[in-house]
């Protein structure tokens, strides 16, 4: 309940911010820091509390980008249902490449790498059929209107990306006190453990990675109505699914807080050195590498990982050594 | 209760279980013993579904369940600890025991309040906010026990539970065994520690390389030549035999 709480409060401080902050490249660093929150979330579920690690999550992001333009502008769909389609677009990707390769057991770096490859197949195809324009991409015409999901004002932007976030917290806040949550931790930290105590693995996973391919297609689906751009690179590629992957690792996989930690301390990092380096283009690029490396090497469980072993978390010294 | 009907397997060339039967009547310990390698692991692995036997059935309460998922089998009311212990080492005692209740409990708090008695009786209560990664060996098989007890199981299988334990743990996990069976649920286990299966089994099937080689009470199989040759060599139960009654002239 505290953890609900704890949430309640964060959306409450994240709706308030237009009121502070009123500096349009302050607000868009706000966004684009719940923006990155959402998408580390969505890989967060599947990797974080399932276990599959993910290098392609950007085949989720680009499908809902897609379905989230090419029905507005080419089926003159209106945009709210456009972002339910995108959502239902994300899970069945996930459904079929979750079916594809949980049926046959794929694991660890052989899943991170078929996701990969689904990925660059789909960027592939993207730039090459012109319904989804082609290597030229897409534009979405300007429309600024909440029915078109399109906002003059930044702050409208903000609500509906922390819509998405706090979506993504309540899933998150779900699986860990839910039996679904639970099965799934389970077949995570040993599959055949999980299997033999009654865990539905094939199924479990399954639904997990529809669950993530559709936040992470709110995303995309996000993207395009901020951008009113998208083409096959920034949909499907390797950008987005480094993106989604950093935060999580960086904050503390399988935590409820980690993404949005890890979003935060990266874009913080971002503007730092894009304020000591100028505009040179990559460099915070750079940053967000050598910290990853950082992490990996020295705190592996992420910041809230490090945290909790740096104070003995969760009663691990308490009753002791009998048995 | 359950009844397999001459089950095989093999890995290639290893013949790991051969023409295997065995009946675990409802309500009885039925101690499975033999030598490393014998095939005791695979057999409870095509028993509970992990592996599917190329030839035999097996049958749950009447029921064909031969090569059902694992899950599935579970959900039918027979559940396997492992060997080797596989705890979901990140969680605590409390929410690996929690997994196991979840079968038969949707809500989170019910399988949390039944981790609780679960870890009652195997003598885990003191420990029900540990990571299981801290456990101790002892802790481990306890905790092994705990998580397949959760499941609500009619029928228990248990893969050398007592394999590790020192003599004290030992003599204090047996009663928790009996315990269990007699609150009405059928015990099905692989042990090496001969005390274990002395004082708790009705009966006892041997599996030597991958064949069964004797069946019966323990004491019977305590005393069967065959089974001593299994463990102890060709020659073994003559030469006792002669040592036995030169002791005696």
């Amino acid at each position: 309940m505290r953890e609900l709480a704890g949430i309640c409060v964060f959306c409450a401080l994240a709706a308030l911010t237009p009121l502070f902050v009123t500096s349009g490249s302050l607000q868009n660093l706000v966004i684009m820091t719940l923006y990155a929150t959402l998408l580390g979330q969505a890989w967060n579920i599947l990797a974080g509390f399932g276990g599959q690690f993910s290098f392609g999550h950007a085949v989720f992001f680009g499908s809902g980008a897609y379905a989230m333009a090419v029905l507005q502008v080419k089926f003159g769909w209106n945009a709210w249902a456009a972002l339910a389609a995108a959502l239902a677009a994300g899970s069945a990707v996930g459904a079929f490449i979750g079916a594809l390769s949980f049926r046959y057991g794929l694991k660890g770096s052989y899943f991170a790498l078929v996701t990969l490859a689904f990925a660059e197949v789909f960027r592939i195809l993207a730039n090459t059929f012109l319904f989804t324009g082609a290597g030229v991409g897409m534009m979405v015409p300007l429309n600024e209107s909440a029915a078109a999901l399109q906002f003059a004002d930044r702050s409208g932007y903000l609500y509906l990306i922390l819509a998405m976030v706090t979506a993504g917290f309540l899933i998150s806040w779900w699986l860990k006190h839910s039996r679904f949550g639970a099965w799934l931790q389970a077949l995570r930290d040993n599959e055949d453990s999980a299997a033999a105590l009654g865990v539905d693995v094939f199924r479990v996973k399954l639904i997990a990675i529809m669950i993530s391919g559709a936040l992470m297609a709110a995303g995309g689906a996000f993207y395009v109505q901020y951008f009113h751009y998208i083409d096959p690179h920034i949909a499907y590629g390797p950008a987005v699914s480094i993106e989604a992957l950093l935060a999580p690792i960086v904050g503390g996989m399988g935590t409820l807080w980690g993404p949005l930690l890890g979003a935060a301390v990266l874009h913080a990092l971002g503007e730092l050195t894009r304020s000591v380096t100028g505009d040179a283009p990559g460099v915070n690029l750079m940053v967000y590498g050598v910290v990853l490396i950082l992490m990996v090497t020295f705190l592996p469980r992420g910041i809230l990982g490090g945290v909790v072993t740096l104070f003995g978390g969760r009663g691990a010294k308490k009753g002791g050594d009998r048995a | 209760m359950l009844d397999c009907a001459h089950l095989s397997i093999s890995f290639g060339g290893l013949k790991a279980v051969q023409d295997v039967s065995i009946a675990v009547p409802q309500g009885a310990i039925v101690a499975l013993i033999g030598p490393n390698g014998a095939g005791k692991s695979t057999l409870f692995g095509l028993v509970s579904g992990f592996l599917k036997p190329d030839a035999g059935t097996v049958r749950f309460e009447g029921a064909d369940i031969t090569g059902l998922a694992p899950h599935r089998v579970c959900r039918l009311g027979m559940t396997r600890t492992f060997q080797i212990v596989q705890p979901f080492a990140a969680q605590t005692v409390r929410e690996n025991i929690a997994v196991g209740a979840h079968l038969r409990r949707a809500s989170r708090r019910a399988a949390l309040e039944h981790a609780e008695v679960v870890a009652r009786q195997v003598g885990l209560t003191e420990q029900l906010d540990m990571l299981a990664i801290n456990l101790t060996i002892a802790g481990r098989k306890r905790l092994e026990l705990a998580r397949a007890l959760a499941t609500g199981p009619k029928l228990l299988l248990l893969d050398e539970v007592l394999a590790g334990l020192n003599p004290r743990e030992i003599t204090e996990v047996i009663p928790v065994i009996r315990a269990i069976r007699d609150a009405g649920v059928t015990v099905f286990m692989i042990e090496h520690v001969m005390q274990a299966v002395m004082s708790l089994a009705d009966a006892v099937h041997v599996l030597s390389n991958g064949v069964l080689i004797a069946a019966g009470s323990p004491r019977e199989i305590a005393n069967d030549a065959r089974v001593i040759e299994a463990y102890l060599g060709h020659g073994t139960a003559a030469r006792m035999k002669r040592q036995a009654e030169g002791a005696d002239a």
